[in-house]
């Protein structure tokens, strides 16, 4: 009788809603391609995150003052006095870093794989904007806590903008609301940190996986597995995203959590990269830090504005390695989608990206002597010869014959025996008797063997490479 | 190519080996498990730092419950006179008063773990030499030039510089104790960990409730991963 009355009011509410209808075009009618794997994760992760920092930035509003004179006081009061303040200000200060950490690694997948080519080229631009609109985020709420670093770090930044020529001094003062940092610049960084930025990621990620869910999945083979469809118009190689991918992507979670959660436990400040040190000094308008840098999601790009002598082409550099990101849908001239099927040429060019990436990432963290100022140019140079020169080497490299059907790679389950058997040959046993008169056995590094061991995998990296 | 990969790395690291010229830091032994090194540091501020440095995110309470001592304990032990247990740790200088005298109001110490580290403050507090050039009589070896006269004059002595000759400059090698005070080097480093223990402690109260915390996410974030990696295998296993 009762269950009867809970399932009108289920049909009442069905009759007039569709979400029977976009429940089942979007979770358990989309086919997503079977043969996802670990790059594969963090999509997911990076929805997790972003409800993650909705909801612990909302808690910490409750309590934070949006004011120069409260807000330092204000945040230190949320972590020792509000109850369980101090988690959900670590699970929003760490989310910020782990938001980047997991948005680096997909994007990185995208490349691995081509997924910003045909057909997907409008969900890699959505994607772009999320990331624009992710870094205005982080930085906007970097200067919430009202430390040093925020204060100086949003005085360098802002400053940036009147390097312009002609409106640069109005235009970074219209940013500041002040001549400096000041309470003005606070309250509207709030505004835009809590409300206006936020409404704009939301739509993006809704705009982000609509766009996904019309065209589908790409996979880590690069094939359109709509084109090879049975009798019922089913993608043959496709599995439902429900119940699938949502179990699967639960583990994918879980681990996560392992990770995230041991930073808020044991590490909130990560050795000064998530909560850097100058910033639990109340911000001071008249002490400028001896070394102002960045958090550490944005150093490669503030490595490559110091780079460039010129204040103008540098902040042009700087905004510039992101502008060519959205075009590389365009620059990239290769036949095939994913790295497996692509030539050398490309996974040099790749390597060479991730490494400048890397050590642009470094230098940023650090003061620009000379030496570093050097290294910092040619690793820009590096970096955006990557895209410039894309048309040139995509299209000279010779690709690989693409499957007609998807290829299945051992999953790490399967490797587990051959990572056992890696692990008995770089070691060797043996026994030891204890104290107490036991004799166990122990593995003891070999140091012949490990050194066997790597030659074999450098020599496997590099044939790789081919 | 790969000549010039390696060339690439080999200078970037080389520029990675640049060491600062900073002093070498002494290390202080950081126990917040040690609640009785906390009650000493606490005591040892009252004492020696109140005078002029707050500490205005703490109270007298929260000491006492993270110490697990009696409020009233607390208050007759720790706290100056006439403070009440719900008291924070400001201090009696007015801000106008100190501007006169010391030039800067001195900071407040509630973060000063936080921001500076323990090592850096053990060796900034047992640092000071003496230097007739400044208006105080004494400079700091960690912090040169700082606004602040040593405060353990009377238990640690005087120390003088020994100077060295590095590129043509004079440089401090080291400090030694001219007059002794009344307290020996050991029962001397033994307080400046206790009061660095205890503003490491002040700079987040929560540390230790945290890490203990943290075993017990963590246990439940691994059992929660296999079950689900369980349930995934069940739900994957037609899947070929």
């Amino acid at each position: 009788m009762k269950i009867n009355r809970f399932a009108e009011v289920g049909d009442w509410i069905l009759d007039r809603f569709p979400l029977a209808h976009l429940w089942n075009s979007h979770m358990r009618e989309y086919y997503a391609p079977k043969n996802f794997h670990f790059w594969y994760f963090f999509g997911s992760l990076a929805l997790l995150v972003l409800v993650n920092q909705f909801a612990t930035g909302i808690m910490l509003t409750i309590n934070y003052k949006p004011d120069a004179a409260l807000a330092f006081d204000s945040v230190e009061y949320i972590m020792r006095d509000v109850n369980w303040g101090w988690l959900i200000r670590y699970m929003h200060s760490t989310g910020a870093s782990a938001f980047f950490i997991v948005v680096y690694l997909h994007m990185f997948r995208g490349l691995l794989y081509g997924s910003f080519k045909h057909p997907r080229e409008l969900i890699w631009i959505f994607g772009m904007l999320l990331f624009v609109a992710l870094m205005a985020e982080a930085f906007m709420g970097y200067l919430l806590p009202w430390g040093q670093m925020s204060y100086w770090g949003a005085q360098v930044i802002i400053s940036l903008f009147s390097a312009i020529p002609v409106i640069g001094d109005d235009l970074s003062l219209w940013i500041r609301g002040d001549y400096v940092v000041s309470d003005a610049t606070l309250n509207r960084f709030f505004a835009f940190h809590v409300i206006a930025v936020p409404l704009a990621l939301v739509l993006l990620v809704f705009l982000h996986i609509v766009a996904l869910h019309e065209v589908g999945s790409n996979n880590p083979d690069g094939i359109e597995i709509k084109n090879n469809k049975d009798a019922n118009g089913i993608p043959v190689d496709g599995i439902p995203f429900h119940p699938y991918y949502t179990v699967k992507d639960l583990v994918g979670v879980g681990v996560f959590l392992v990770f995230f959660a041991a930073v808020i436990f044991y590490w909130p400040e990560m050795g000064g990269y998530f909560l850097e040190h100058a910033n639990f000094i109340l911000a001071d308008s008249m002490k400028t830090p001896e070394h102002i840098a960045p958090v550490w999601y944005f150093t490669p790009f503030y490595a490559i504005l110091r780079a460039i002598p010129d204040k103008f082409a540098g902040v042009i550099g700087m905004f510039g390695s992101i502008a060519v990101l959205f075009l590389l849908p365009w620059l990239d001239r290769s036949p095939v989608k994913s790295i497996r099927y692509r030539g050398g040429m490309f996974k040099k060019a790749l390597a060479i990206f991730v490494i400048s990436f890397l050590v642009l990432g470094y230098l940023g963290t650090q003061p620009a002597t000379p030496g570093a100022t050097i290294v910092a140019r040619i690793f820009t140079t590096l970096y955006f010869s990557f895209f410039l020169l894309m048309p040139i080497y995509t299209r000279w490299e010779k690709p690989k014959p693409v499957p007609a059907r998807l290829t299945m790679q051992p999953t790490l389950e399967d490797r587990i025996a051959s990572l056992i058997a890696i692990f008995n040959e770089i070691t060797v046993k043996e026994a030891i008797t204890l104290k107490n008169g036991k004799t166990i056995n122990i593995r003891k590094p070999h140091l012949e063997n490990i050194f066997i061991a790597i030659i074999r995998l450098i020599k496997r990296l590099k044939e790789s490479f081919d | 190519m790969k000549r010039l990969i390696t060339l690439f790395l080999l200078v970037t690291l080389s520029f990675c080996g640049y060491a600062s010229e900073d002093i070498e830091l002494q290390e202080a032994d950081i126990d917040l498990s040690n609640s009785e090194s906390l009650e000493r540091g606490a005591k040892h501020f009252v004492t020696y730092c109140l005078g002029c440095h707050s500490i205005k995110h703490i109270r007298y309470q929260r000491m006492a419950l993270d110490f697990g001592v009696d409020e009233k304990q607390v208050v007759k032990d720790i706290a100056p006179e006439g403070a009440s247990v719900y008291d924070q740790l400001y201090t009696a200088m007015n801000k106008h008063d100190a501007e006169k005298w010391f030039g800067v109001q001195p900071p407040d110490l509630s973060l000063i773990g936080r921001s500076r580290g323990a090592d850096w403050l053990y060796s900034y507090l047992k640092g000071f030499y003496g230097d007739k050039t400044k208006p105080l009589g004494t400079n700091n070896i960690v912090f040169k030039d700082v606004g602040m006269p040593n405060v353990f004059w009377q238990v640690q002595g005087l120390q003088k510089p020994i100077f060295h000759r590095v590129d043509g400059q004079e440089q401090i090698e080291k400090l030694v104790i001219t007059e002794p005070g009344k307290l020996t080097e050991e029962e001397f480093d033994l307080l400046v960990n206790d009061l660095v223990n205890f503003l490491v402690y002040v700079g987040e109260p929560v540390q230790l409730e945290r890490q203990r915390l943290g075993k017990y996410v963590l246990f439940f974030l691994l059992i929660f991963s296999v079950i689900a990696y369980k349930l995934k295998k069940e739900y994957w296993k037609d899947i070929d």
